[in-house]
């Protein structure tokens, strides 16, 4: 490792070379580079600034797991404070994928515990984590300050148990959207008596009771706590005795929001307003796991703060809604289950002019369900709130006039997803395919970097795609499309696309043949149900070494030579070649 | 990237820009696509002409891989819509606003023959399985499954309610949620006597 020390007495054998100087000035310079695509973009001009990049990155960020071996990321980066891993692609979220698939963080975790000793934060995303890696984490990082996991799995409440005894400088544990196993351990218990340094703690998503004196306690020793996002195990009364307890918050998760059946006669009679009242500095809320309505009005006092409400597991009507929205006048960012209707959502429009983030969950996810919002919430949405950037809308029917409406009203949309649950529906109103709703949203909304079709489309809409959406990175396909022509457009016209993931939709062979340029500056395709062959697929295999191809239904079955179509396809670009840690069943070509 | 226009293709600026990738693997392979194109009309849903936008038209749909697969008659997709199973799991019934009576809905159940009552909470029960269950537990009987046409038929005991309007309902015909609503207290009578509510 080059020193960087000047002239001085004794320092050395004369000046340093011009060379010197100039990485010297580099890293000084580069130090200020915190985007990860200028710095990637930096590294490749010359070998000298590559150096000076590698020594100055401090956030290494690994967007699939196995495009690029552990040992080759320490090898270059030797300052990492802060690493973000991410795993398997999403739909693994939705059980396509088979159990044990893989994305194992030891192996990681082991070359940062070697080779970052001194790591302060680590974010894994769809990443196995076991137990014992829980353990690694608490055992090898002792500056760690920021353990985030989220969409992971493998681990349980012994894990936490271990993190929380051993990690003294934990300042943020965030559990967000991972399967936590009960192993019936009183984790809460295990943080320190003496007091934590504790300002996030979030465990929305483990589904085990909690020793709630411990809480009480953990909350009374971390007088730096501002965000706690409670599970639906804490009853509204609990929540009221911690929210008197640390009216500092910021950020809050409240748990079931209803009484709990033992007690509920002495939780009625707290004055949960008053709670609220307190909590001046709330700006987040979200929880109501099993939210009792009629305590909804608790939350006026915060409303007018709040900038983000989350209220997607709140099966709660129109009218219920209305009665907190109209105070909202602050929310940027805003989640709500379908419950609500076209007319909880038109109130959404008429107060939350600044909203930036809109998602609307179904509270029946099937594809036959009765769906409660349709283009007429869509279309309120669109005209009251302008600022929107990111929709995630989940509906039974739309129109292509409310996409397009959308398309125009809002200009800064970069996240447009739009699932129309029922298969390969058409514009309800005239029948047509959603081709040139989607089209219009390509067309206008120019920031676009992420989209979602459903409904009934043909290839025009991709042909679209491809002509106009030359920022988007992220594509997600569902029951979509007539030809393999529709896949080309995408993969053809899209210079930006990183992610493209397909299901359920005609593409065959000829796609993969068309996709071969562009594979190595994509992170990875996936393609399950469609029409590709397995030797078309071990073809592709073979002409480009640093293309993993795996092959793998969705359970444990193991892939046939002699069926028609592969089930599932999932290929990505690594330096690694394929993988070792691929459980039997996952075929690897 | 592959479609150049003609004045980059001049200025050579895509070997200029910086990318992460392999040199050489971006030139832009200009294939005959009519070979290419498979003419795949092969939709998922060959009904589709159909297709006005009603709701109940997914016993149609097959598989788009295995079209000689009789059509599945409403089979559920995996991981469709794409919501987390942990979204699908965990959303409780929603709760009705009990004006009269928010603190736990307790309702008397008698069964002919036993000497005194009991009392259950009808919200702790999140399906009619669960209740029915928990009321063979509590009596020791067995009641059988319910079936729209038969109801009990075929069991010992058949389980009964009063509903608002003071009529006795047999258990099971209204959703879950309708029944906790209406539901004033239970029976759980003798199949025998029970022959005048099961439809015939």
């Amino acid at each position: 490792m080059r020193e960087s020390k000047p002239n001085g007495p004794g320092a050395g054998p004369g000046p340093p070379c011009p060379d010197q100087v100039l990485e010297n000035v580099l890293e000084n310079v580069l130090q200020f580079l915190t985007c990860r695509r200028d710095r990637n973009a930096a590294s490749l001009v010359c070998k000298s600034w590559y150096r000076a990049e590698a020594m100055t990155r401090s956030e290494l960020f690994i967007g699939n797991c196995y495009a690029v071996a552990p040992g080759r990321a320490t090898a270059r980066f030797h300052r990492i404070t802060a690493v973000v891993i991410k795993g398997k692609p999403r739909f693994a979220d939705f059980g396509l994928m088979p159990i044990n698939w893989g994305a194992h963080s030891t192996r990681w975790l082991t070359a940062f515990a070697g080779a970052y000793p001194f790591l302060e934060k680590i974010y894994l995303k769809r990443m196995s984590v076991t137990d014992d890696d829980l353990g690694l984490i608490a055992n090898s990082f002792s500056c760690l300050k920021e353990l985030t996991l989220v969409c992971c799995e493998g681990f349980g409440t012994s894990g936490l148990a271990v993190l929380a005894c051993k990690s003294r400088q934990l300042r943020v544990l965030d559990l967000f959207e991972d399967e936590v196993n009960d192993d019936e351990v009183d984790w809460i218990s295990c943080f320190p008596e003496s007091g934590t340094c504790l300002e996030s703690l979030s465990f929305d998503c483990v589904e085990c009771p909690i020793n709630f004196a411990a809480l009480e306690r953990l909350l009374g020793g971390s007088p730096n706590l501002k965000k706690l996002r409670l599970n639906r195990f804490v009853s509204i009364g609990q929540l009221y005795h911690l929210m008197i307890r640390a009216p500092q918050i910021t950020h809050l998760g409240t748990g079931s929001f209803s009484p709990s059946e033992i007690t509920q006669q002495a939780e009625q009679e707290l004055d949960y307003r008053a709670a609220f009242t307190a909590c001046k500095s709330l700006v987040c809320l979200s929880g109501f796991r099993e939210i009792a309505p009629e305590y909804l009005p608790a939350i006026l006092p915060v409303c007018a703060n709040l900038t983000s409400l989350n209220l997607s597991y709140a099966n709660i009507n129109a009218e219920q809604l209305r009665s907190v929205i109209c105070y909202c006048h602050n929310l940027q960012t805003f989640w709500v289950l379908d419950t609500v209707g076209d007319e909880g959502l038109q109130a959404v429009a008429a107060t939350c002019k600044d909203l930036r983030e809109l998602r609307v969950f179904p509270v029946d996810p099937r594809e036959d369900s009765e769906g409660f919002v349709s283009e007429v919430g869509l279309l309120a949405i669109s005209e009251g709130c302008r600022m929107l950037q990111s929709i995630l809308y989940f509906c039974q029917r739309m129109t292509n006039a409310a996409v397009t409406a959308t398309s125009k009203n809002c200009p800064e949309l970069v996240v447009f997803r739009l699932c129309i649950m029922g298969r390969h529906r058409p514009d309800h109103l005239t029948n047509e395919p959603m081709d040139e709703g989607f089209g219009a949203i390509v067309m206008n909304c120019k920031k676009l970097t992420r989209l979602a079709v459903s409904g009934l489309l043909t290839d025009k809409a991709f042909d679209y795609i491809g002509k106009y959406g030359k920022l988007v990175r992220t594509l997600s396909v569902a029951f979509a499309g007539d030809t393999d022509m529709a896949l080309k457009y995408v993969l053809e016209g899209c210079p930006n696309l990183l992610k493209l993931e397909v299901r359920d939709s005609p593409f065959g062979d000829s796609v993969l043949r068309a996709g071969l340029p562009h594979f190595y500056s994509m992170r990875f395709l996936w393609m399950s149900a469609c029409r590709l062959t397995l030797p078309a697929c071990g073809e592709i295999a073979k002409e480009m070494p640093h293309l993993v191809v795996e092959v793998f239904t969705s359970g444990t079955e193991p892939v046939h030579d002699e069926d028609e179509f592969v089930d599932t396809s999932y290929m990505y670009r690594s330096l690694e070649g394929p993988r070792d840690d691929a459980p039997e069943y996952v075929r690897i070509l | 990237m592959a479609r150049s226009e003609t004045y980059e293709n001049d200025l050579h600026l895509e070997a200029t820009k910086l990318r992460l990738g392999l040199p050489g693997s971006n030139e832009p392979e200009k294939q005959s696509t009519s070979n290419d194109v498979v003419r795949s009309n092969k939709r998922a849903s060959p009904d589709m002409p159909q297709d006005s936008g009603s709701s109940t038209n997914n016993s149609d749909i097959s598989d788009a891989r295995h079209e000689d697969c009789p059509p599945s008659s409403k089979a559920q997709i995996v991981g469709w819509p794409p919501v987390r199973s942990y979204r699908k799991n965990n959303l409780q019934p929603k709760r009705t606003d009990q004006n009269a009576d928010t603190s736990g809905m307790y309702v008397k159940v008698s069964m002919d023959g036993a000497p005194y009552l009991r009392k259950i909470d009808l919200k702790v029960y999140r399906s009619y399985e669960e209740l029915l269950q928990a009321l063979e537990n509590m009596f020791k009987v067995c009641i059988g499954k319910y079936s729209e046409r038969d109801g009990y038929n075929g069991s010992d005991y058949v389980p009964t309610y009063e509903d608002k309007d003071g009529d006795w309902m047999l258990v099971g015909d209204v959703p879950m949620e309708m029944f906790i609503s209406s539901c004033k207290r239970l029976r759980i009578m003798k199949s025998s006597e029970a022959k005048g509510l099961c439809c015939l």
